[in-house]
């Protein structure tokens, strides 16, 4: 995997990839400088830059980040900050690598976020899989107690490796030691989370953006982007790229430039998925035209999510692909809600024996029909992310969904999968 | 006023449709499928004896 630069005020976040080792506190300092004092920088004042920033959180709900600020300094009781680095998305690595590389950009950014919302507590939390965070984070935490850097206690919490271990009412219900499931949202996190108090979690792209605003200001944040989506964000790109890896973009850059970050295409494309797991299947067509804009991805039913995209090459089956990825979604349901668990299997079933050639007539009017009925009937979005994934592979790869039910597999279903999934989770195909 | 499931809480027992047709069908599971448009006043009470006798207690009326 690579990690590059890409053109115009960038990189910001990942400057400090070229100044020695940025997980060292000297090298971090060196690149990024000094973060301002709480005298510099109050908490009201912070909340106020974020604000004038239009920082959004990069977890993939895009949710104003400020907004949740205000909300957890709204709430009764002392308030809670966790840094949210379970990447569950197989498709995402840049929280790895920022929890890699970039340990002190996050922390700064969480000590922000603590400065911001009155908060003495600190979780830092990432999967159990990534033990490269855990070293990195341990390094970092003693560099900045013998440097006496930070007001907050800091405290890492390692999660279950799920999909839907980084929601963050399964967060909560894990750090609070319930199991890594979602709950029913009210109440709220920012109402009452860890430890039944107010609690801000954010992504630690996020709170890596946090640290930069607060460094230079909301102007300079919004030099890059756009009015709606200012600054840069960091991407994952793989499939058929000369490059895959994680890039860091201007905000709703075109299509054409992300896949130039990466090096460009290495093979003829037959479709994009954009969004992650939970994301959209785009006709390779797009190419030229797309933007990655809120407005323009809306436009085609998608949504840049946590920033993960993959070019599938022509030589890959899509039905093979779709199909392979929902049974795996469906197989990560938490199980908690009726819908979601008897959807979510109906469809990965039938799509299985269209797949296959052997599904009943009625396949297209069930999917048809489960897939409108299923969206926002879960306590989290799995189902609406499932049918998101699913409804628009249906429609971008019509044509070899129709032949796959009156022919069965195809000659290209029996190549090495473009798609992957962790290796521990309970796959039925 | 809406209506909202606590789907984790919901069982199925679909009581629900049946006191509310108008607003509340099950789906073939028997789970309750919701009009998410604001209750008609009209039906207001009927939403109300809903939500008092699902046997899970599992549907909240929201002020919209």
């Amino acid at each position: 995997m690579s990690i590059a630069a890409t053109a115009g005020g960038l990189p910001r976040l990942l400057r400090g990839l070229s100044f020695g080792d940025p997980a060292e506190l000297d090298s971090h300092l060196e690149a990024y400088g000094p973060l301002p004092t709480p005298r510099e920088l109050g908490s009201r004042a912070l909340v106020t830059l974020v604000e004038r920033s239009g920082l959004c959180g990069r977890g993939g709900a895009a949710f104003p980040t400020a907004t949740k600020m205000r909300a957890v300094r709204a709430a009764r009781g002392r308030p809670i900050v966790v840094a949210n680095g379970c990447e569950s998305e197989p498709l995402s690595a840049k929280d790895e690598l920022l929890l890699r590389e970039l340990p002190h950009l996050v922390l700064d950014g969480a000590a922000l976020a603590a400065r911001a919302v009155g908060a003495d507590e600190v979780i830092v939390a990432f999967e159990e899989s990534n033990s490269t965070a855990r070293h990195s984070l341990e390094r970092a935490l003693a560099e900045r107690r013998a440097a006496r850097s930070d007001g907050a206690r800091v405290e890492l919490f390692v999660a279950d490796q799920r999909f839907l271990s980084g929601q963050e009412t399964a967060l909560v219900s894990q750090i609070n030691g319930g199991p890594a499931k979602p709950t029913f949202s009210p109440p709220r996190p920012t109402d009452r989370g860890v430890r039944r108090r107010p609690t801000l979690i954010n992504n630690v792209e996020t709170l890596a953006q946090l640290a930069l605003i607060a460094r230079h200001g909301a102007e300079w944040f919004r030099e890059l982007g756009t009015e709606d989506e200012p600054g840069s964000r960091l991407v994952t790109v793989a499939g058929a790229v000369n490059a895959p890896g994680v890039y860091e973009i201007e905000s709703a850059t075109s299509l054409r430039m992300l896949l130039r970050a990466a090096g460009g295409t290495s093979a003829e494309l037959g479709g994009l998925l954009v969004g992650g797991y939970f994301g959209a299947w785009l006709p390779a067509a797009t190419v030229g035209q797309l933007d990655l804009s809120r407005a323009s991805l809306a436009r085609h039913g998608a949504a840049l999510g946590c920033g993960a995209l993959v070019a599938l090459p022509e030589s890959a089956c899509p039905v093979a692909e779709a199909v392979r990825i929902a049974i795996y979604l469906a197989t990560e349901t938490a199980g908690q809600c009726g819908p979601c668990v008897h959807g979510t299997a109906a469809i990965a079933r039938t799509l299985h024996g269209i797949a296959e050639g052997r599904a009943p007539s009625t396949a297209f009017a069930d999917l048809e029909r489960w897939t409108a009925e299923l969206p926002g009937r879960g306590a989290c979005h799995h189902p609406s992310g499932l049918v998101r994934f699913v409804s628009t592979a249906l429609r971008t790869f019509a044509d070899q969904f129709d032949e796959h039910a009156r022919r069965g597999p195809c000659r290209r279903c029996d190549g090495d999968p473009v798609l992957h999934f962790p290796s521990s989770a309970l796959a039925l195909a | 006023m809406q209506i909202r499931v606590n789907a984790i809480g919901c069982v199925g027992h679909g009581l629900c449709a049946e006191l509310l047709p108008e607003w509340i069908r099950l789906d073939q599971w028997g789970y309750p499928i919701i009009n998410d448009d604001a209750v008609p006043a009209g039906l207001e009470a009927h939403a109300r004896r809903a939500a008092r006798d699902c046997p899970t207690l599992a549907l909240r009326l929201e002020r919209g």
